[in-house]
């Protein structure tokens, strides 16, 4: 009876592999995706902490960008410094709604003949349409559906590509946000060094028709396990990275978020091109002024997990907000949340109370990241 | 002794005057490797179908229905600390409460093994 819905989900091009390697599957954004492999949540968490977790993140979209003066146009879009940003280094951008509401997150990554924007899975469509609206008589874009996307994260992620025939030095070279070309089992990627899990790793971006046999070079290797959603979901939030569609999305400004490093210097008052996007008076007055709420860190007294739309206390039993992203953190040992608080109850050390099943539990606001990153800068 | 179920994947098992309640290995499957639990308190009186217990994994939150109507007598404390017991043995050690039925012939009607396998094959 549900054979209609399941034969309209996506399938990525490593889809057989999943199933070959029992993972559990959901619908996640239009695709029917691997949530975990028979190891389960846990042990794929610790193995991506501890050694290296292969992701298959192909939902994505993976949108090409050409035309002339393509980094000064997409900046009528985009709040970030992309006339300044050098070939092969990528930079992390908000798309925004005229309210200075974030429609996406997304990394930008000049690749010198053209820009890139890889977006979110459930939102690559609306994004594409958007742009072509706004930009579509200067810039071509091509969402390239053509091209599956692979993330390898971990501490043992650079020995692991370096086993698939990448250049030593280059990868050597190669820090954090820096993108560049890469050989790996034969085949040509592009690569850049960054990832969703707070940890050393890549972003390997290669023709759908050779990513199972790159996955399967990299999955021949005791270093490597494959990783599913669900661990990706743990390993961003022990990270404290936003979850767009929880912890960011229409009705949240940047500013808000906590993602204030992501308007760039050159794009605020007083740089060189300030203000020139969408909701620059609202996100201009908030960097000069603050928002009234903020995105915080949020760590659970006991051992119930706090999910998204907990709501969330004062002293007084004054309502503050909500929970937008929970759960247990298996490097953590403990549950740990992330929700929208006034910012007068923003502070570090400020307790709150949470309301699980009916009852009122203590939870203390934390700084962010809950476990640090490990970049290779 | 002997084992029944429900739909929602919970065992019981009578042994003399009281009912153990759990959570089935399909059950614990479904749900992941469990993180927290929730107990009843000792002398609740629970409807049949009541929500008695929570259960947390990493993914998800799951509820422990009461299989027949009772009161509480004892709890499996021993899942505060160690809650991965519903994983690594859920119809032994990962037991959550016992009840003390208020009407036997309830557990009677709850599903027998053959039923609950026949439930299982359909989901598959």
């Amino acid at each position: 009876m549900n054979n209609n819905k399941e034969t309209a989900l996506g399938q990525t091009p490593l889809h057989p592999m999943h199933l070959q390697l029992g993972a559990r599957m959901v619908p996640f954004a239009g695709y029917d995706m691997p949530v975990n492999y028979p190891g389960g949540i846990m042990s794929e968490h610790r193995h991506t902490r501890d050694s290296a977790g292969l992701f298959d993140v192909s939902h994505m979209g993976q949108i090409e960008v050409r035309g002339e003066h393509v980094a000064a146009r997409l900046e009528s879009e985009l709040p970030v410094d992309l006339v300044g940003l050098p070939m092969g280094r990528q930079r992390y951008a908000l798309l925004l709604n005229d309210d200075g509401g974030i429609r996406d997150d997304l990394m930008a990554i000049n690749r010198g003949d053209s820009f890139w924007l890889v977006v979110n899975a459930a939102c690559k469509h609306a994004d594409l349409d958007y742009l072509e609206r706004k930009l579509g008589t200067r810039l071509d874009f091509t969402l390239r559906e053509d091209l599956a996307l692979l993330a390898l994260q971990g501490p043992a992620s650079p020995g692991a590509l370096a086993a698939v025939g990448a250049d030593a030095d280059a990868l050597e070279r190669m820090r954090f946000m820096q993108v560049g070309d890469l050989r790996l089992a034969g085949v040509d990627c592009m690569v850049s060094r960054s990832g969703y899990t707070g940890e050393d790793g890549f972003e390997i971006s290669l023709p759908a028709d050779r990513a199972a046999s790159l996955a399967g070079a990299l999955l021949e290797q005791a270093a490597v396990a494959p990783v599913g959603l669900g661990a990706r979901d743990s390993l961003r939030l022990e990270a404290g990275l936003c979850l767009y569609g929880q912890d960011i999305g229409p009705e949240t400004s940047p500013v808000e978020a906590g993602l204030r490093w992501a308007i760039s210097p050159a794009r605020r008052s007083g740089g060189a091109r300030p203000g020139g996007f969408p909701g620059a008076d609202r996100i201009l007055g908030e960097l000069d002024r603050g928002a009234e709420r903020r995105l915080v860190g949020l760590l659970p007294e006991g051992r119930a997990p706090m999910r998204a739309g907990t709501p969330l206390f004062g002293d007084n039993g004054e309502a503050l907000g909500e929970i937008t992203s929970g759960g247990f953190g298996p490097t953590l040992e403990r549950p740990l949340s992330m929700g929208y608080v006034p910012l007068r109850h923003a502070r570090p050390g400020t307790m709150l109370a949470a309301e699980v099943r009916n009852r009122r539990m203590p939870v203390s606001v934390t700084a962010m990241p809950f476990v640090p990153q490990r970049y290779r800068r | 002794m002997s084992m029944k179920y429900t739909s929602d994947h919970e065992w019981a098992l009578l042994d003399g005057d009281l009912v153990t309640v759990g959570i089935t290995d399909y059950a614990q499957e479904q749900l992941g490797e469990v993180v927290f639990v929730e107990l009843p308190e000792v002398g609740r009186d629970l409807a049949t179908g009541e929500e008695a217990a929570v259960v947390e994994s990493v993914k998800a939150a799951g509820e422990v229905k009461a299989p027949v109507s009772g009161e509480v007598v004892e709890v499996n404390e021993a899942l505060a600390d160690a809650p991965e017991a519903v994983n690594d043995d859920p119809v032994g050690g990962g037991w959550f409460y016992k009840i003390l039925p208020s009407d036997p012939e309830e557990f009677d009607r709850l599903m027998d093994e053959s039923a609950y396998q026949e439930l299982l094959a359909s989901l598959d």
